[in-house]
């Protein structure tokens, strides 16, 4: 039996180490942007208490409220990843298991995730 | 005869057209680096302590109006912890995206362009934040009306 040579791909490309990158800049950049608007809309403090109730109740309906739980999604995923790149990079044992620890990374994320929607869809839903 | 003895790579002194740090660059990217694992680990302990003050505790999100701000911030505490999320976020989130438009834009005036226009919104972003955080007044007086809350003085 001749076993036929397929190339597995090199360990980086095309697998979770390169998936889990993507993500990784994508969450990324996502924050950046949100950051830049958030400290804008917090710096309406400064002009009136009223200027900033007004934005901030328009922030007050399902879609804001969806898109802060995919926000939060963002965050949560980049932090837990972030933690995830220091230990491959200064953990003996680090780049042995990134693709075990990237598991673990997307358990955590679902378990944070599943218990912050429930917490944060009923205040959204529920008035 | 003698067998040759091959030197490892790295033993001994690196011809100066085989270093990787050029002089006029210093070690920055090494130091930029560095930064983004520090920061991060630090980030994380802020930010989760943050999303949980004003999306999970108490009312969560429907908590959040001006009085929550003011309530926040009548704390040092709070003042240098949002402070130093600022400063932190804002430099980790500018080096990465500055790292993101070194491998994409090619044409150097493109590059050039796209970072000079990063460089100039974190700039205004990081005093704009700051000068919020220490100039705030919880009970202003705008157009000689004084804001009404309970913990500001009346008359
Ligand atoms: C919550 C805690 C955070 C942790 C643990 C974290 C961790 C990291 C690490 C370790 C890197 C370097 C990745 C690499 O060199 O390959 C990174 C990259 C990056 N981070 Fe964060 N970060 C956090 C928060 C943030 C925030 C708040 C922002 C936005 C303001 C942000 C934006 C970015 C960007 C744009 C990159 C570059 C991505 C790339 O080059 O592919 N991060 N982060």
């Amino acid at each position: 039996m001749s076993k036929t040579l397929v190339p597995a791909g090199t360990l980086y490309r095309g697998r979770e180490g390169q998936w889990s990158w993507v993500a990784h800049r994508i969450t990324g950049v996502v924050i950046f942007f949100f950051l830049l608007v958030h400290v804008l809309d917090t710096s309406l403090v400064r002009v009136s208490p009223e200027a900033y109730d007004a934005v901030i109740a328009s922030y007050k309906n399902p879609i804001m409220g969806l898109g802060e739980l995919g926000l939060v999604a963002a965050i949560v995923f980049h932090a837990f990843n972030g933690l995830r790149v220091i230990a491959v990079d200064f953990w003996k044992q680090g780049p042995r298991y990134h693709r075990q620890m990237l598991w673990g990374v997307v358990g955590l994320w679902a378990v944070t995730m599943i218990a912050f929607s429930i917490r944060h869809l009923s205040h959204v839903f529920g008035g | 005869m003698a067998v040759p003895i091959i030197e490892s790579p790295r033993s001994g002194r690196v011809a100066p057209e085989y270093s990787r740090t050029s002089s006029s660059r210093g070690n920055f990217e090494m130091i930029a680096w560095l930064f983004m694992r520090l920061s991060g680990a630090i980030l994380v302990v802020l930010i989760f302590v943050h999303l949980w003050t004003s999306m999970v505790a108490g009312d969560g999100i429907n908590g959040v109006d001006f009085g929550f701000v003011a309530g926040k911030w009548a704390s040092p505490i709070w003042q240098i912890w949002d402070l130093t999320m600022l400063w932190l976020a804002m430099l980790h989130g500018t080096n990465g995206v500055r790292v993101i438009i070194n491998d994409y834009a090619e044409k150097n005036s493109t590059r050039m362009g796209l970072k000079a226009v990063l460089y100039a919104s974190t700039v205004v972003i990081v005093i704009l934040g700051t000068l919020v955080i220490f100039t705030f007044d919880p009970c202003p007086v705008i157009d000689g009306v004084a804001h009404v809350a309970e913990y500001c003085p009346t008359s």
